[in-house]
């Protein structure tokens, strides 16, 4: 492969599908920005702060694990501890089975999504049926979902009713209104028939316990409304300190993931029912999952944990908007996902060492990060780490010639002179794969190599201000 | 965040770092810098073993090879004098970029001293030597393109500032200021597609508000824009900033 699978992907793109990734992400972004700028005084503040919050938290998680089981139990959940997408997937059916259910409802959940588990339960003949919107739309699908926040970023409604139509959801009709009231219609019932209700958890206060849930569909109500029983899946590091941090957290996540002061509903829930919390499952489960993040943690690009899945840095990289979610063959897509995909590979880290490479590191996504994480450093060094591991590049111009010439002065000035031969070349059918990369789009400028180091040295009226060059045998001596 | 404080400026004289791209491309750029600098009664060093500020291997993932350079980089800019780039992109490298890819070497302090004390040049004239006004006089319209190596620096205001206040110059905004241009050094090269589609995209906005030139404090992001226009048939004007200032101290006969 002469070039990169992510670009090749989008070269090979839909143009209605990059369309719709693109207008759905800029507009999101620039809602974004007026909001919080509108709102307050100096949103970067309020991103540094939450960043502290959880990079303490991802550094101290062997105390607060402890600390939020405890609780957890007291309020009379059941806790569960999964190192692997299989354990916990393993744990949900077990739970299931042990109740003799068949039929869930889950609500959106992208630990879940790392975890196949609508498959995994499908193949143990269970149904579990998505109830957020787009999520359903992937389901009926056999899609995946392309962004964070909004599944479907990708498909138009065109292709939204299209597929309502071929799964029995009514005559072709793309009124976004009726597709949502068929939806919810085919919902309803399904609410009812169900034993579980499955979620994740936005964050979980080690103070108290509580799990915070947001949405805006308010379908995670209804999926802990009529089942008696809930579990959540909820990855190691969406613990916050205390009840306290959440306003902060809460107030940046829907107005960086949605730009909305607060998303429709927000639930705090504190366990299962009970004589002082008269509504709701009667039994609760939460399975704490690993799958990987425990590696992440140990490595030197921990800050990623911090990240609390509001896809601004999605909606802001241009990469993306030109590339869409599905080039990055990972459940996280854009940056976030670039930096946290290949780290969750484990030994596997090779196949998806490309993905930090999808990246003009321009630090758009660092500058509206919600918990402030440097995803353009952490990108880089994982670029060193691919390089380290001898992982191959594809279109990656090698740098160890450059950096020899770059380190010997006289060898330098030698090739900036020597360098204008590029002039008179046909320089379009050179065997220089970076060179015939950029001249397929662009042109190469004059190649005035060595003019302005002959312009200071002949200029009138001012003297030679040069100071020697270290001699060779300096430099080795320096080496 | 990014390490951007300064040494304090003491005394009338800088190292200039040219980059490479000044280097093999454009010498007038350089030069531009140079006359600009020595107008405000500065004296300019130009450390002739210079090369490169390290970045092209740094950003490919190449560390090891890019320290190799950065250690040449800091024995070249030896001395006290403030460092002073014509670019925000080997301006982060020098106090950023660096900082990282040392960040487990022993000669880690050095490298960091190197970065306090180097300037990108339109931050330099106003947070350093705190010009706030360019004389002079330059016709135009002109469209600033915020370099992304520039983010959370001063020295995206810094050039607005100059800019904004040279007479007969109008600066115009276009849509998505913000976003990159698509260059992103060897990203350029390995994602020549995605890179493409953001220059095309940054053109289309530029283009929309017909200014009669594209400025910039980065060659990188102009060698790339102007180079798409060129290979598209519809060239744009492009200058660095140094080359708007000194010509309009040229149009006021004060050079």
């Amino acid at each position: 492969m002469r070039f990169q699978q992510i670009d090749q992907f989008a070269a090979e793109l839909k143009a209605d599908t990059r369309a719709a990734v693109y207008d759905g992400s800029k507009k999101g972004h620039e809602k974004r920005t007026k909001l919080l700028f509108d709102e307050y005084a100096d949103p970067d503040r309020l991103r540094r702060i939450a960043g502290e919050v959880k990079q303490h938290v991802v550094e101290n998680l062997d105390t607060y694990l402890p600390q939020v089981e405890a609780k957890l139990k007291a309020n009379g959940v059941i806790v569960h501890w999964a190192a692997t997408a299989e354990a916990a997937n393993q744990a949900v059916l077990g739970i299931m089975r042990a109740r003799g259910a068949t039929k869930m409802v889950k609500a959106k959940t992208m630990v879940s999504e790392e975890t196949e588990l609508a498959h995994f339960l499908e193949k143990h003949g269970i149904e579990a049926l998505e109830t957020d919107l787009g999520e359903f739309i992937v389901q009926i699908d056999g899609d995946h979902p392309s962004h964070i926040v909004k599944p479907i970023i990708h498909k138009n409604r065109r292709e939204i009713a299209t597929s309502f139509e071929e799964n029995g959801l009514g005559a072709y009709n793309d009124d976004p209104q009726t597709i949502t009231r068929r939806a919810r219609h085919f919902l309803r019932h399904k609410y009812l028939e169900a034993d579980v209700g499955l979620t994740g958890a936005n964050f979980v206060s080690a103070e108290s316990g509580r799990l915070v849930l947001v949405t805006n569909e308010g379908n995670s109500r209804f999926c802990l409304a009529a089942t008696k029983c809930h579990i959540a899946m909820v990855g190691i590091e969406k613990i916050v300190p205390r009840d306290y941090d959440l306003a902060l957290f809460l107030n940046l996540l829907a107005r960086s993931g949605t730009a909305q002061e607060l998303t429709v509903y927000t639930e705090f829930i504190s366990g299962p029912k009970s004589p002082t919390q008269p509504d709701g499952p009667e039994e609760m489960h939460v399975i704490f999952v690993d799958n990987g993040r425990t590696e992440v943690l140990a490595s030197d690009c921990r800050d990623i944990l911090r990240c609390i899945r509001c896809g601004a840095c999605l909606n802001v990289c241009p990469v993306y908007r030109q590339a869409s979610g599905h080039a990055y063959r990972s459940v996280y897509p854009g940056p976030v996902g670039a930096v946290l995909s290949p780290l969750m590979m484990g030994d596997k880290f090779p196949q998806k060492a490309d993905l930090p490479k999808a990246s003009s590191l321009c630090g758009a996504c660092h500058e509206v990060c919600p918990v402030n994480i440097p995803i353009p450093d952490l990108l880089l060094r994982l670029r060193n780490r691919a390089k380290e591991e001898n992982v191959p590049s594809p279109g990656t111009p090698p740098m160890g010639a450059w950096a020899l010439l770059a380190s010997q002065p006289t060898a330098w000035r030698a090739s900036l002179f020597g360098g204008k031969i590029i002039n008179y070349l046909p320089t379009k059918l050179l065997p220089i794969p970076a060179l015939r990369a950029w001249e397929a789009k662009r042109s190469l400028p004059a190649w005035r190599g060595g003019e302005f180091r002959k312009w200071l040295k002949t200029r009138k009226g001012r003297a030679n201000v040069s100071p020697p060059a270290p001699s060779r045998a300096e430099a080795k001596k320096a080496d | 965040m990014l390490n951007t404080e300064r040494k304090p400026i003491t005394g009338k004289r800088v190292q200039l770092m040219a980059t490479c791209l000044c280097d093999a491309f454009y010498d007038d750029v350089a030069a531009a810098t140079v006359q600009v600098l020595e107008y405000l009664g500065v004296e300019v060093v130009f450390p002739e073993g210079q090369t490169c500020c390290g970045q092209p291997a740094f950003n490919g993932g190449d560390w090891a090879a890019s320290r190799k350079v950065v250690r040449h980089t800091v024995k070249t800019f030896a001395g006290e004098e403030p460092v002073v780039v014509p670019s925000g992109s080997c301006a982060a490298m020098m106090f950023h970029g660096t900082v990282l890819e040392f960040e487990n070497e022993a000669d880690l302090g050095e490298v960091e001293a190197l970065g306090r004390r180097t300037w990108e040049l339109g931050d330099f004239l106003v947070n350093g030597l705190g010009v706030k006004t360019w004389p002079g006089r330059f016709e135009a319209t002109v469209a600033f393109h915020r370099s992304c190596h520039s983010r959370g620096t001063n020295s995206s205001s810094a050039a607005s500032t100059l800019l904004g206040s040279v007479a007969g110059l109008k600066i115009v905004e276009f849509g998505e200021g913000e976003q990159c241009c698509g260059f992103g050094g060897t990203f350029s090269v390995s994602f020549p597609n995605i890179s493409a589609s953001m220059g095309a995209l940054k053109l289309d906005h530029i283009r929309a508000v017909k200014p009669d030139v594209l400025v910039s404090g980065d060659m990188s992001c102009m060698m790339h824009l102007g180079g798409l226009a060129k290979e598209e048939g519809k060239p744009i004007k492009t200058l660095h900033l140094a080359q708007v200032l000194r010509e309009a101290l040229k149009n006021g006969k004060l050079l």
